[in-house]
């Protein structure tokens, strides 16, 4: 089952082919090994008439050590030119099943059943990618069937050039009759995603360029040797929004413009609705769902889409993400039972909640709790934060809003103290606070809780939840043992984990779970300023949505004054009544949401808003 | 605050449509079906057991350790003569292997003869233990300039070889046991250190560390109670290498003479004492040579195992 030996009598014929397909230059078929045949043979004829570049029939893989199934019964199929998205939570396996199609499984887990079968076009014979040898699987990945990765930084070997490294897979796979041709494509696969071909870009270190510019490198390599299926594996998380609109656009042109068939995995329904011809829905290892890209996301089938849907943040705020999962959803529906009562409850509640929050707004002479003035922050020449002045009001969540390396990050840390070089003043309720929260007074450090971006890294794995979570309440000494464990468990069921979670270590939890218990810590010594850093970045959107419906009800059940850190601008509309802009260390635009969002002032703002993916 | 308490209670209809709306759906299926794949628990222990060398270092270890604690009980019961007691003439086949250089029982003098090895070695290894802990996590933890000053005088100490530091300090103080544990566990310490301060480096730049501070907790609580459990791992392995070397060096000071002083029964002294006599009467050489040797193999193979079982989850399928 070597199929790529019997492809070399074709190398001649195919020479003559490169460039001159029907559908010109744009379309050229290279020629060595495993590059492409000349047009006229019984693939291209395929391809022609559409047909399935890609079958996976019934996959199954499972778990090595306990033999269940972690990919049940995974039916696909890929086609010329379009781009098909693979939308599941984490753990949903999505993926594993985009790795088996390079005929791959990760360590831990096996094929047990089914086939994914590739039809190469260097050859009129399919390629069972579950049955190759390692060796035929190698001539195959990067040449037939590429893959672009999540992280372009980790991606990109930091001590090879980036022209090196793409010319690395067309040297691998013979591409060419030359080194000169070799050469030629690498300038020209970079001209096709938009970057400079020229030598002295080629020269440059993948930490010389912006992560937009990563990822399109990535791109590059993946498309160099004219594949014929892609699998992109969330190739725009770690991206800005505007980056990320233009890595879409690269994705899209080159998979139209060379015939490709893509798996695009993503979480992301915004990204999908933007890119996607056709969506898969995965839960749990199956596929629940999959239609063309208005089928799925305007007329959902599955209840799970439908959750998945009504959890995505829009700009508008016509959903409000986390309230209710489905109004009015059908029988059948996951959450059906509770759905109808949860609304009802949740308009009931609502005036009430309110008028709690603006008893607060009532009772404080100065509704502002906290003010920032003139507030910077430099590293030697390098300016991080310039003059910001913001104030926070109880009961009201103000959201910070920027893009990664804005100083977001920056300017809320140095509030809450965990950062003391900045110059400029932070007051809480009028009095100045020190830099550093070991200055503060241990009133001033209760007041004032910061929440960190990553769960998986804020609690301490080695200790219980209750241990972790004490911590806040042992520092201020206020409390003795017995009174700690009750207010921490109070405060583990006020964020829904449930008193149970008292003695579970972080490592038993999922990442949801973890963020609520950080929540829960920044919860116990009953602040009235909550700084939440992105605290919803690393999480499944149904998560986030379950996460700001939390905060939504503790900021107004608390009147807390809330500092909601994001990159998400869509966010807005669902927690924020105050939308502060931050670019490049100065705060471009702050004003409530409504009059940010549809009236913009700065350009910056502009150019978010018009950025944002819409489902 | 006892007022404030109720408040933390879900206690809204809307929370309670918060909870009912609210289904973690995809995070609890996640770490259920995370624990049914690795199919029961999966610590660095299970790993370490897993491990075929990793029984065999607990065999041989525990033979060896159990024949030092256990032999100083048996006598002069079991062999019919103490540790310094003449048996016959020197180096005569009298008894199970015959006599030593002065006519005493070389099995008596086994027996005996371990357990001082055995807990100067684990003694030195504690004392370089925490010396090493302590200067490796305050060098990473504190940085700046006493990072620098800690590291730089590790760098001169590890200059000097071990058992020529060792050699001088015994000769200046004697060779009294208390410094030949203070000695050994003095040239462990900038090793352990080394270990300890990058352990250190890789677990203060987590959030939950940031978080420690941000509550204001005391540094030194901070270091034992929020950085020291996560660097349990690479310590754990350290530990098993240091006791290895510390065996070694030991037999080998004793040997030179510098440890265990005549008459006391010692394998290091025992190998020193009888080596004359190696072609005529081997086994007061070769037992003790024997012992300490099965020793270092099975705690190493121990140390080994441990540091595989931390360092990678599938260890377990290796074996």
């Amino acid at each position: 089952m070597t199929p790529t030996r019997q492809q070399r009598p074709h190398v001649p014929g195919a020479r003559g082919g490169r460039g001159s397909g029907p559908r010109g230059a744009s379309r050229a078929q290279p020629d060595v090994q495993v590059t492409a045949l000349s047009s006229g043979s019984a693939w291209h004829e395929r391809r022609e008439s559409g047909a399935n570049v890609l079958e996976i029939d019934s996959l199954e893989i499972e778990a090595v050590a306990s033999g269940s199934a972690v990919i049940d019964d995974v039916s696909l199929a890929l086609r010329p030119a379009e781009i098909l998205a693979l939308v599941g939570e984490s753990g949903s396996g999505k993926t594993t099943v985009g790795l088996s199609v390079l005929g791959h499984f990760r360590p831990g887990l096996r094929h047990g059943g089914g086939t994914v079968t590739l039809y190469p076009s260097h050859t009129d014979r399919p390629a069972e990618m579950t049955a190759l040898d390692d060796a035929a699987l190698r001539r195959l990945r990067g040449a037939r069937v590429t893959y672009i990765p999540q992280d372009p930084a980790l991606s990109l070997n930091p001590g090879i050039r980036v022209g090196e490294q793409i010319r690395e897979v067309l040297d691998i796979h013979n591409f060419g009759a030359s080194a000169e041709e070799r050469t030629e494509r690498v300038r020209s696969v970079l001209a096709e995603v938009g970057l400079p071909g020229d030598d002295a870009y080629q020269a440059r270190y993948p930490h010389q360029l912006s992560g937009g510019q990563q990822q399109r490198i990535g791109i590059a390599m993946a498309f160099a040797m004219y594949p014929d299926v892609l699998v992109l594996d969330e190739p725009t998380t770690g991206l800005d929004v505007t980056t990320q609109a233009q890595v879409l656009d690269t994705v899209r042109d080159m998979t139209v413009r060379h015939q490709v068939a893509s798996l695009y995995i993503t979480h992301d329904l915004a990204v999908v609705s933007e890119i996607a011809d056709r969506v898969a829905v995965m839960l749990r290892g199956r596929i629940v769902e999959e239609n063309t890209t208005e089928e799925v996301l305007g007329s959902p089938q599955h209840a799970y889409t439908r959750k998945l849907l009504a959890a995505v943040p829009d700009l508008a705020g016509r959903n409000r993400i986390g309230e209710t999962a489905e109004p009015g959803a059908p029988a059948g529906s996951v959450h059906e039972p509770e759905a109808p009562a949860g609304s009802s409850a949740g308009f009931a509640g609502r005036p009430e909640a309110g008028s709690a929050a603006a008893a607060v707004r009532a009772a404080g002479a100065s509704a502002v709790v906290l003010e920032v003035s003139e507030l910077g922050l430099a590293y030697g020449e390098n300016t991080v934060l310039d003059g910001i002045d913001l104030e926070l009001e109880a009961g009201e969540c103000t959201l910070l809003l920027g893009e990664s390396g804005s100083g977001k990050t920056t300017l809320s840390r140095s509030i809450a103290g965990i950062l003391d070089s900045y110059t400029g003043r932070v007051c809480y309720r009028g009095e100045e606070l020190a830099k550093n929260t070991r200055q503060r007074t241990l009133d001033q450090r209760k007041q004032i809780q910061y929440i960190f971006q990553s769960p998986f890294s804020s609690l301490n794995p080695r200790r219980t939840l209750g241990q972790s979570l004490a911590v806040p309440l042992e520092m201020s000494g206020e409390l003795n043992a017995a009174g700690r464990r009750d207010r921490v468990k109070d405060a583990l069921d006020a964020v829904r984990l449930g008193r149970q979670f008292y003695s579970r270590r972080p490592g038993d939890l999922s990442g949801g779970e973890r963020q609520r218990a950080a929540i829960a810590r920044a919860l116990v010594n009953m602040p009235s300023v909550l700084i939440c850093d992105e605290i919803t970045s690393a999480l499944d959107v149904s998560v986030q949505a379950s996460i700001l419906a939390l905060l939504r009800t503790l900021q107004e059940e608390r009147g807390l004054a809330m500092l909601f850190v994001t990159h998400n601008i869509a966010l807005a509309r669902h927690i924020a009544s105050r939308v502060a802009v931050l670019n490049k260390g100065v705060l471009v635009e702050a004003g409530p949401v409504d009059e940010v969002l549809d009236t913009p002032q700065h350009a910056y703002t502009r150019e978010l808003l018009t950025n944002v993916p819409k489902l | 605050m006892a007022e404030q308490t109720p408040e933390l209670q879900p206690q809204s209809p809307e929370t309670r449509a918060v909870l009912a709306g609210d289904p973690e759906l995809t995070s609890t299926d996640s770490t259920a079906s995370k624990e049914a794949h690795t199919g029961g628990r999966n610590t660095v222990l299970t790993r370490f057991w897993a491990q075929g060398q990793a029984k065999v270092g607990v065999i041989l270890t525990a033979i060896v350790v159990g024949l030092a604690l256990i032999g100083p009980l048996l006598l002069p019961w079991a062999t019919g003569y103490t540790t310094t007691e003449f048996a016959a003439r020197p180096f005569q086949p009298d008894g199970l292997f015959g006599t030593d250089n002065l006519g005493r029982d070389v099995w008596s003098r086994f027996l005996g003869g371990g357990l001082t090895l055995l807990y100067y070695a684990a003694l030195a290894t504690a004392l370089g233990m925490v010396l090493g802990l302590i200067l490796g996590m305050l060098a990473a933890y504190v940085g700046g300039w006493l990072d620098s000053l800690i590291m730089r005088a590790n760098d001169v100490l590890l200059a000097i070889p071990q058992l020529v530091f060792a050699l001088l300090a015994i000769t200046v103080l004697g060779p009294q046991g208390w410094v030949l544990v203070l000695v050994i566990g003095i040239t462990h310490a900038p090793r352990i250190a080394r270990v300890a301060r990058s352990a250190t480096l890789g677990v203060i730049s987590e959030d939950y560390i940031r978080a420690a501070e941000m509550y204001a907790m005391p540094r030194s609580r901070l270091l034992v109670r929020e950085i020291m459990p996560n660097i349990t791992g690479p310590l754990a392995v350290e530990a098993g290498l240091r006791l290895t070397y510390s065996i070694g060096s030991i037999a080998s000071l004793s040997f030179l003479g510098l440890g265990m002083q005549p008459p006391t029964a010692d394998w290091g002294l025992m190998i020193n004492e009888n080596r004359i006599a190696l072609s005529i009467q081997p086994w007061g050489v070769l037992l003790p040579v024997a012992a300490i040797a099965v020793l270092t193999i099975g705690t190493n193979l121990i140390a080994d195992s441990l540091a595989r079982a931390s360092a990678s989850a599938n260890a377990g399928d290796q074996s």
